[in-house]
């Protein structure tokens, strides 16, 4: 702006009476044009949505009513996780024992807690990750670790954990969300076999009695 | 002794550098912003820690709210044209004595959550005004309901497209409205299912978190 001048030292002189161009300011008010774009900014800031969603993948199997076409797990490697109101969630390992002893309580939380009865409620990925470790430890290889092992390209810890298997079983009285969670928990702790399916009228009866209905 | 004259100084600030940082942030927001489609009800879908991206266009949309109500749509971003065939379609086979008006509305709607017989009076209210709509949800039963319908023909019209069905559920739903979505589906004998949720981080030292770091770093 500065180096932008008119008429210079002297090089040709006006003659009396020729006016002076009246020199005009070069700067603006920018006031009204920086309120402008600002309220622009905040329009877009509170019109957007910035997390944008995804999707999660569910497959589920045909339903079938013959019993032999149903894949049949191996009980040692079966944990089976039931959801209930409240963010309760239950579990068992294998099948459910006639007195029902292995029927423990579960959270969604990632803490320990202690009831007051002394026994602990773990966290349900800590269940699964237990679970998983003890299938893994006792693994013995057989003929159907080949066929596995080809179809992830040779990896032979892929064979590991073939008979662990995760039975969910939503209540009706559990959230979308819970199960929506529980699934989540299976990709989470790199479950490769996991199905949802409905209770069993004995595991309904058994819930109904813990939580005093 | 003569005084110390303080030269004055200019109050006004140049705010050309002030301008053109907020014009770049505008700039972002408006390249960066994509509105909200607008939904019958409000839903606040679970968290998951997947990855995979919503599909816009051939896609079929199934929700329910917390109390339980089903709304259904067909997402076609690229091709409007799939929607009206989708009402046209509907109009034929089940005698539902839309108008050509009323059939255009549908394309504009974002959602559709009313049985059968009371589309005819939905579609009547121009589609923006859908929302101030009370809509009781389309009825659904352990067989599936009128929404193994809506499907059927849905996937009949799209014919040999490859479609998405997408589910997306509110955190305060019980599970059985989600079985009963689930069962319309499966009736129409389609298994592979997307459901909406956002996105959260694997948590730290799962077995799910390593893997992507290996990925990533082999990626690298």
């Amino acid at each position: 702006m500065a180096s932008i001048e008119e008429g210079g030292g002297g090089g040709h002189k006006k003659g009396p009476g020729v006016k002076k161009a009246k020199k005009l300011s070069t700067h603006l008010d920018m006031t009204p044009m920086v309120d402008l774009g600002f309220l622009l900014i905040t329009f877009f800031i509170f019109t957007t949505t910035m997390s944008s969603p995804t999707t999660m993948e569910l497959f589920m199997p045909k339903d079938t009513d013959k019993d032999d076409e149903q894949n049949k797990a191996k009980e040692s490697g079966a944990l089976t996780i039931m959801l209930s109101k409240d963010n309760h969630i239950y579990y068992y390992e294998g099948q459910l024992n006639e007195n029902a002893s292995n029927f423990k309580q579960g959270s969604f939380s990632l803490k320990q807690t202690i009831r007051p009865e002394g026994d602990t409620i773990k966290s349900i990925r800590q269940v699964i990750i237990d679970k998983k470790k003890a299938v893994i430890d006792a693994h013995q290889h057989d003929a159907g670790c080949e066929k596995i092992w080809a179809k992830n390209g040779g990896d032979k810890t892929s064979c590991l954990d073939k008979d662990l298997v995760i039975v969910i079983k939503p209540g009706e009285l559990a959230t979308y969300k819970n199960t929506v969670d529980i699934l989540d928990e299976m990709t989470i702790t790199n479950i490769k076999r996991y199905a949802m399916v409905d209770l069993f009228p004995a595991e309904k009866a058994l819930i109904e009695a813990t939580e005093g209905k | 002794m003569p005084s110390v004259k303080i030269p004055r100084k200019s109050t006004s600030v140049d705010m050309t550098p002030f301008v053109d940082v907020a014009f770049l942030i505008l700039t972002f927001f408006i390249m960066a912003t994509k509105f909200k489609p607008e939904e019958p009800v409000e839903i606040k879908t679970p968290n998951s820690v997947s990855t995979k991206e919503l599909p816009e266009s051939d896609a079929l949309q199934v929700t329910f709210d917390s109390t339980g109500r089903v709304f259904f749509s067909v997402l076609s971003e690229k091709d409007p044209k799939v929607k009206y065939n989708v009402i046209k379609h509907m109009n034929d086979t089940r005698n539902l004595g839309l108008t050509e008006a009323e059939m255009q509305n549908f394309v504009k709607a974002p959602a559709i959550g009313v049985p059968f017989t009371g589309l005819k009076q939905l579609l009547g209210v121009p589609a923006e005004d859908h929302k101030n709509v009370k809509q009781p949800g389309i009825p659904l039963d352990t067989l599936g309901g009128e929404l193994y319908y809506w499907i059927r023909d849905a996937v009949a019209t799209f014919s040999g497209k490859q479609l998405k069905y997408l589910i997306k559920g509110d955190n305060e739903a019980k599970y059985p409205a989600f079985k009963q979505v689930l069962n319309a589906f499966k009736k129409n004998e389609i298994f592979k299912f997307q459901m909406i949720t956002m996105l959260e981080d694997a948590p730290a030292g799962s077995e799910l978190a390593i893997i992507r770091n290996r990925q990533k770093s082999e990626g690298k």
